[in-house]
């Protein structure tokens, strides 16, 4: 199977999906946060993907994007994680459906 | 059938590293698949690097080289490759056998241990990221397998987790280390912006090549001082070798992995490996960058082995002589005897890991203890334990003619004697290997002779699967001593590439009767300070060491390590702390007290338009808050607080706007 755009793009969403299916269904926020970074994933795809296949692909722009958001994604799991210490801490759980401190 | 592994070169890492996953797969209770799993995949890999072995035995200075690309960037092409030349194939084979007695050794050792599976997985894991290393023909390569070394000597050294200083001892070996991988990755840095390719050898335009050491001038000496901060973290070298006493606090079997077949070795090897960049500009073989190695090496040698002297503990003992035994090596190599000192390495493999696995036989015999002070007259009870362990004694302290480390501390000394630029380090390692004597004779008086003490009492010989891996690597240390003598020096030919004659009457050297004086001065001076050790004297209470008994002093700076990791802890750790509580005080008070005072600004302009709003308050106002209120309520019930039904709103909303624009378009 020669590799086209959408070949790329059913295997992006299908990461999508699953890592929103792992984001809406988990109760533990490491894996909530596990499901965000593949969602993360599925658009850094994307976005090499339409790049490769795009109208006009000089070489680094795509990559450089991708590599950007990677670099935000790594920022983004760091604070992550570290708010979950610090959730831990303070109520000595990590189970989101208890930590429901800011409903109306 | 030869260039199938010589192309496959990867396979030989691949096998432990397969291993290691497999067995991390199964559960806990499956222990008999794990250890039969982690010995076959080593059984195999030894047998791949025995393959990869012969090849390079066809002609003097073999070498082949796998590159490939690993990905290309813009107009950059990063590529990383595997080679295999003398060097490497003497490391693969050592590593696999010296791998697969511990293995054995440990499906005894741990036969106790409720994570028994786990412990194998990363046995292998461990052997898998040293064997990696070994083979990389990258520099890049060779510190992504640099740093798996780290992880796994991490997950082991912390194996027993729930006790506390094994937890601790973990993470100060891998900190300590990380200081020094810190210079190696800044001359790797700087070594890639120099030359613009970090393999080793590409046909004539790798880093270590003569077109590549041409496009580092000047820089060579700073590159090559960078890396070798790397090989002082992982060799345990000063002024980072603190880790590695404390690593003892694992497993036995661990601390013979780490000092024997890998960890400790990889500095060295990398030292070896880039030689080159060491070498650049050598005026007689000397360059500034290795004047420093010497002397890291003499200082490293001399203080571990007085150190050495005062400790108590079996496995600290070692493992003071494992720090010293590597500043040798690095002597060896700063004086420009690369081969001497790989020599050496391999031979300390063997019988590091023969001591190492020892001693733990002697503390499963003792029941967990390891006070060399408790122990005593071992030699009745546990003969076979004894008689390798007196093997591996003897090879250590450099006993000449039977033990291979004899004839490699001897290459050592001549290649140190013949350094041009002084002749301190001579003489000073000189007195190293009358102290290494001295104490591997202390030890073995006090674990072997003498009367029995309170742990020794209800010892036994271990059971065989300890004791056959201590036969074969006993053999191995005797037996390797073939391939040493300066009658048939084929090994030092093997390596440098120089062809080898036999001829026996090269056998006696100068050399051999220097070491044997020292060596027998030292054993002699130990027996005779330590002949009543352990006994109770008119003046002297049993467990007080003869040495204490004399120096107080002294023992006493010996005995805390020359206060290193005191001093440690009041300058670096201090400072460190400091910086720490600075920035706590910093955000505490400065930046807290910025946001304060902005907050106070707006509290005082609150205050003004409260007035005014008060003052200018109407009922109108009251009416609207009112139905606002009523409205709030009502969307504060769509306010649940899970995030999960908020995500999920925003997950319909967002297919409800794709659905619309489908529908639209």
């Amino acid at each position: 199977m020669t590799p086209t755009l959408q070949v790329f793009l059913i295997v992006s969403a299908a990461m999508f999906s699953i890592g929103l299916l792992a984001a809406l269904s988990r109760r533990h926020a490491i894996f909530i946060l596990i499901g965000i970074e593949m969602m993360l994933a599925a658009a850094n795809l994307n976005f090499i993907a339409f790049w490769r296949f795009g109208p006009q692909h000089q070489p680094p722009i795509g990559v450089m994007i991708a590599l950007f958001s990677i670099a935000i994604a790594a920022a983004e799991a760091a604070v992550g994680l570290a708010m979950v210490i610090a959730v831990y801490r303070h109520y000595h759980t990590t189970n989101v459906d208890q930590l429901d401190q800011l409903r109306g | 059938m030869n260039s199938w592994i010589v192309s496959h070169l990867w396979l030989i890492p691949a096998v432990p590293f397969a291993a290691s996953l497999i067995i991390l797969s199964l559960s806990n209770a499956r222990r008999k698949s794990a250890a039969a799993l982690a010995l076959f995949g080593q059984a195999l890999a030894l047998a791949l690097s025995i393959l990869a072995f012969v090849p390079t035995l066809q002609f003097p200075g073999f070498r082949s080289v796998q590159n490939f690309t690993w990905f290309t960037f813009g107009e950059e092409t990063l590529r990383l490759g595997f080679v295999l030349d003398p060097l490497a194939a003497v490391m693969l084979v050592m590593i696999t056998l010296v791998g697969l007695c511990i293995f054995l050794f440990s499906v005894g050792y741990m036969a106790d241990d409720k994570n028994f599976t786990r412990f194998f997985a990363y046995l292998s894991f461990f052997s898998g990221a040293m064997l990696g290393l070994v083979i990389a023909n990258s520099l890049l390569l060779l510190f992504i397998f640099w740093e798996l070394v780290g992880l796994a000597s991490y997950l082991l050294i912390g194996f027993w987790i729930e006790k506390p200083t094994a937890a601790a001892a973990a993470k100060k070996a891998f900190i300590t280390t990380r200081i020094g991988d810190m210079g190696f990755f800044l001359g790797m840095l700087w070594l890639y912006g120099r030359s613009g390719t970090l393999l080793f050898y590409d046909g004539g335009s790798g880093c270590l090549e003569s077109a590549g050491l041409a496009m580092l001038s000047a820089s060579a000496t700073f590159i090559a001082l960078l890396i070798f901060c790397g090989a002082v973290g992982k060799s345990g070298q000063f002024p980072l070798h603190v880790w590695l006493p404390d690593a003892m606090e694992g497993p036995t079997p661990v601390s013979a992995l780490i000092h024997a077949a890998t960890m400790v070795a990889a500095g060295v090897f990398l030292v070896a490996r880039v030689y080159p960049i060491f070498s650049v500009g050598a005026v007689n073989g000397v360059t500034s960058s290795l004047t420093v190695v010497v002397w890291i090496g003499v200082t490293t040698a001399l203080m571990a082995a007085l150190i050495a002297i005062a400790q108590a503990d079996i496995k600290r003992i070692l493992a003071y002589s494992t720090v010293s035994q590597l500043g040798l090596m690095m002597v060896s190599l700063g004086v420009g005897g690369v081969a001497a000192g790989i020599m050496h390495l391999l031979a300390h493999g063997f019988f590091k890991a023969l001591l190492f696995l020892g001693s733990g036989s002697v503390i499963h015999g003792c029941h967990g203890e390891q006070d060399i002070r408790k122990m005593g007259g071992l030699r009745r009870l546990m003969p076979v334990t004894f008689m390798t362990y007196a093997a591996g004694m003897m090879a250590l302290s450099g006993v000449p003619f039977f033990f291979s480390g004899g004839w490699t501390k001897e290459e050592i000394l001549h290649a140190t004697a013949h350094w041009p630029r002084s002749h301190a380090p001579y003489y000073l390692i000189l007195a190293g290997v009358v102290l290494t004597a001295l104490y591997m004779t202390r030890q073995i008086i006090y674990v072997f002779f003498g009367y029995t003490r309170a742990a020794a009492e209800r010892s036994h010989e271990s059971p065989r699967v300890m004791t056959i891996p201590l036969i074969v690597l006993a053999l191995c240390t005797i037996f390797f001593s073939v391939v040493l003598t300066p009658a048939w020096p084929w090994l030092h030919g093997f390596l440098t590439g120089e062809p080898v004659h036999f001829d026996i009457t090269h056998l006696i050297q100068p050399m051999l009767f220097v070491s044997l004086v020292l060596v027998s001065s030292g054993v002699g001076v130990g027996y005779w300070i330590y002949r009543k050790a352990g006994v109770q004297n008119e003046d002297r209470a049993a467990e007080i060491d003869p040495l204490e008994y004399a120096q107080p002093a002294l023992f006493r700076f010996l005995a805390n390590k020359m206060w290193i990791d005191e001093l440690y802890d009041r300058t670096v750790i201090a400072f460190s702390w400091m910086g720490a509580r600075l920035s706590d005080w910093m955000d505490r008070y400065l930046w807290d007290g910025l946001v304060r005072g902005f907050g106070a600004i707006g509290q005082l302009f609150g205050i003004f338009t409260t007035s005014v709003d008060e003052r200018g308050i109407n009922a109108g106002v009251d009416e609207t808050t009112a139905g606002a209120r009523g409205l709030g309520r009502m969307m504060s019930a769509a306010h649940s607080g899970q995030i999960q039904m908020y995500l999920g709103a925003v997950a319909i909303g967002m297919l409800a706007l794709l659905l619309l624009y489908a529908w639209l378009a």
